[in-house]
C-alpha cells in the first residue's frame, strides 16, 4: 500500500456556529487522479481551502508529504506550496497583470531560472492550454473559460507534484473539456503529479478518476476507487452516477 | 554535464531544480564545436529541463531532430514540452507621439460626452425621484444620510473648531498690536460663512462621500452587480446615485451651518480669552457684519459643490476599467478630482461675486 501524500484526519470546519466539515478523515495518494464530489454548498471547497490553510481548520490534522500542516511554521509551510499549483473556481487571475506575467508569477518567486528558460516554460504552458494567442492580454480581456485555462497554465507553471483544481471544467465547452482532462491525464503520467479536483461533470470523472471522495452535508460518504464508487449500497453516490448519466 | 566528441552529455535530473547550475555549467562548452545533445541517460525530466535544451539549442543554433540523442521518457516529455515549434512573443508595438496625442484628445472628448451624458441622466432621475419613489429601495435616503451627514458630523466639527481657533489665534496677534481686536469677529463671521465653511466641509465630503461612492459603483461595475441591475429593468443611477444625491442635497446646508457655527464659536474662544472681548460684544459684531448675501452665497455654492462632488463620484465609477486595481485607481482619482474642481469653482464664484466679473 502506497504512503497517502495527504492524509486528513478527524477534520472540522466551522462558519461561526454552523459546522461545515464534520469529522472528515481521507488519504489522497501519490500519482493518482482522486475526484471530490458531492453537491452544491457540502463542503468540497471548504475541505481543499483547509488543508491548503486558506481558511484555519477548527481541529483535526491534515499532513501533506508527511508533515502536520496545522503547526508548521510559515517558511515550512511556503515550501510546501512551491510544491501544490491551485486552479481556483473563478481561476483568480491578477486583473492587473498580463496572462505571461500572471504565469510567470511562480516561476520568477521560486525557481532561479533565466529569464529565456521562463519566457520558453510560459509559452509551452500557455500552448498547453490553447492560450497562445493571449499571451499579452489581461484577465479583463478573456472570456470565463479562457481565464481558467491561463490559471490552469498558472497553476502548471512549475510543474507542481499536487495539482488541485476546484471545478476546472465548468464554463468551458464540452471538446474543450474533453482536452483538458487529455491535458490532466498527460501531466499525470508525465511528471508523475497527484491531482485533485472538485467536480460535477460526469463524462470527466469517467475518463479520469482513479479515486472518489464523496462529500455530503459536511460528512464524507463515501471514499474509495471510481470502480468501487460505481457498486457501492450508499444510496447518494449510486443516485450521482445513476442520475448523471442520463 | 560533459563535453566529449562534439557532444554534450547531460545526465540525472534534468528538473527546476538542476538548471540554474547547469545552465551556468553550459557556458563553460558554449564555444566548443557542439553538434549533438546526449539525453540518454537523464533519470527525471520536467517542462523546466525541456525548456532549457530548447535555450541550448538556440544558443548553439541546431536543429532538434538532428542534435538531439534522447531516451523513451525524454522523448515523450519533449514532445509535449518543447517550445521549439511555437511561434515567438511578439513585443506590443509602441505607439509614437502623435497618435498618443490624438488618441488623448479623442478620449477627452469621449469623457466629456459621457460626463455630460451623465449629469443629465442624473438631474433628470434626481427630479423626478422627488415625486416618483419607483426604481429606488426603500428607506436608501435615510441610509445615505446617515453616512454622509450624521456619520461625517464628528469629524466635520472636529476640524471647523480647529480651524475657527487658528484662523482667530493667527489674526489677533496682528489685530492686537493696532488695538482692532473687535474685527476678529468680523474675520471669523464673512470667510466662515462664505469661504472656509463651504470649503472645509466639501473637502471631508469629497475625501469620505466622493471615494465611497466612486468605489462602491466601481466595484459594482467589476462585479456585474451594475448589469444584472440592467438586467431586472433597474436604472442604476435610479436605483444607486439618486438616493445620494437626495442624501447629500438635505445634508449639505446642515454640514455647512455646522461647520461655520463651530468655526465662529472658535473664534469666540480665542476673543474672549486671548482677546479680552466679551462674548455678546463679539456675537453682536458678528450679526452686524453679515448679509443675507453671504448666508446665500455660501450656502448655494455648498449645493452645488455636493452635486459635482456625486457626479464626480459617480462618474469615475461607472468609468471603471479592469478588477480590483481599477477600483483602486478610479476611487483615487475621483477624489482628485472632486476636491480639485471644487476649488477650481469656488476661485470662479468667488471672482463672479464679488469682482463682478
Amino acid at each position: 500500500m502506497k504512503e497517502p501524500i495527504i492524509s486528513v484526519k478527524n477534520l472540522v470546519a466551522k462558519y461561526g456556529e454552523e459546522t461545515i466539515l464534520d469529522n472528515i478523515s481521507v488519504d489522497i495518494y501519490p500519482q493518482e487522479i482522486t475526484v471530490i464530489l458531492g453537491g452544491s454548498g457540502c463542503g468540497k471547497t471548504t475541505f481543499i481551502k483547509n488543508i491548503l490553510k486558506l481558511y484555519q481548520p477548527f481541529s483535526g490534522s491534515v499532513k501533506i508529504f508527511g508533515k502536520e500542516v496545522t503547526s508548521i511554521d510559515e517558511q515550512e509551510f511556503d515550501d510546501i506550496l512551491s510544491r501544490i499549483g491551485m486552479l481556483f473556481q473563478n481561476g483568480a487571475l491578477l486583473n492587473s497583470l498580463s496572462i505571461f506575467d500572471n504565469v510567470a508569477i511562480p516561476l520568477e518567486q521560486h525557481t532561479k531560472l533565466s529569464k529565456n528558460v521562463i519566457e520558453k516554460m510560459i509559452k509551452v504552458k500557455l500552448d498547453l492550454v490553447n492560450l497562445s494567442h493571449a499571451i499579452n492580454m489581461v484577465p479583463s480581456e478573456l472570456s470565463g473559460g479562457m481565464k481558467k485555462r491561463a490559471a490552469l497554465a498558472r497553476a502548471i507553471a512549475l510543474d507542481p507534484d499536487i495539482l488541485i483544481c476546484d471545478e476546472p471544467s465548468s464554463g468551458l465547452d464540452p471538446l474543450t473539456s474533453a482536452s483538458l482532462d487529455e491535458l490532466i491525464l498527460k501531466l499525470k503520467d508525465l511528471l508523475n503529479m497527484t491531482i485533485v479536483i472538485v467536480t460535477h461533470e460526469l463524462a470527466s470523472i469517467h475518463r479520469i478518476a482513479d479515486r472518489i471522495i464523496f462529500i455530503d452535508e459536511g460528512r464524507l460518504l463515501f471514499s474509495g476507487t471510481l470502480e468501487d464508487a460505481k457498486k457501492t449500497d450508499i444510496h447518494e453516490v449510486r443516485t450521482f452516477f445513476e442520475v448523471g448519466s442520463f | 554535464m560533459e563535453y566529449r566528441a562534439q557532444s554534450l552529455f547531460l545526465d540525472g535530473e534534468l528538473t527546476k531544480h538542476t538548471v540554474p547550475a547547469l545552465n551556468i555549467e553550459f557556458y563553460k562548452y558554449i564555444d566548443n564545436a557542439i553538434t549533438t545533445i546526449d539525453l540518454q541517460e537523464i533519470s527525471k525530466i520536467d517542462s523546466a529541463g525541456i525548456a532549457f535544451i530548447d535555450e541550448i539549442l538556440s544558443q548553439l543554433e541546431l536543429h532538434p531532430a538532428d542534435s538531439l540523442s534522447m531516451n523513451e521518457m525524454v522523448r515523450i516529455a519533449y514532445a509535449t514540452f518543447t517550445s521549439a515549434e511555437l511561434s515567438p512573443i511578439i513585443a506590443e508595438k509602441k505607439i509614437d507621439i502623435f497618435t498618443q496625442l490624438g488618441s488623448g484628445f479623442i478620449t477627452f472628448l469621449k469623457s466629456v460626452k459621457d460626463g455630460t451624458y451623465l449629469i443629465a441622466d442624473i438631474s433628470y432621475w434626481s427630479f423626478v425621484g422627488i415625486f416618483n419613489k419607483k426604481g429606488q429601495r426603500k428607506g436608501s435616503v435615510i441610509q445615505q444620510a446617515l453616512f454622509i451627514g450624521v456619520d461625517a458630523l464628528g469629524i466635520i466639527a472636529l476640524l471647523s473648531m480647529i480651524l475657527g481657533l487658528i484662523l482667530a489665534l493667527q489674526s489677533a496677534a496682528q489685530l492686537r498690536q493696532f488695538g482692532a481686536n473687535i474685527f476678529v469677529a468680523d474675520l471669523m463671521a464673512v470667510s466662515m460663512v462664505t469661504e472656509m465653511g463651504p470649503i472645509l466641509t466639501e473637502i471631508i465630503l469629497a475625501g469620505r462621500s466622493g471615494s465611497s461612492i466612486a468605489s462602491e459603483i466601481a466595484t459594482m461595475q467589476v462585479t456585474e452587480e451594475i448589469d444584472a441591475l440592467k438586467m431586472m429593468a433597474i436604472n442604476p443611477i435610479r436605483y444607486i446615485v439618486v438616493p445620494k444625491f437626495h442624501a447629500i442635497t438635505i445634508c449639505i446646508p446642515l454640514l455647512v451651518t455646522a461647520s461655520t457655527l463651530i468655526g465662529i464659536f472658535g473664534g469666540l474662544i480665542i476673543a474672549v480669552t486671548y482677546l479680552d472681548l466679551s462674548a455678546t460684544v463679539f456675537i453682536n459684531r458678528v450679526f452686524e457684519i453679515l448679509t443675507l448675501k453671504d448666508a446665500v452665497i455660501g450656502l448655494g455654492k455648498s449645493y452645488f459643490f455636493a452635486w459635482v462632488i456625486v457626479i464626480i463620484g459617480s462618474y469615475y465609477g461607472f468609468n471603471v476599467k479592469g478588477g480590483a486595481e481599477g477600483v483602486g485607481k478610479v476611487t483615487t482619482q475621483a477624489v482628485v478630482a472632486s476636491i480639485f474642481w471644487v476649488i477650481i469653482l469656488d476661485a470662479l464664484n468667488s471672482l463672479i461675486f464679488y469682482f463682478k466679473i
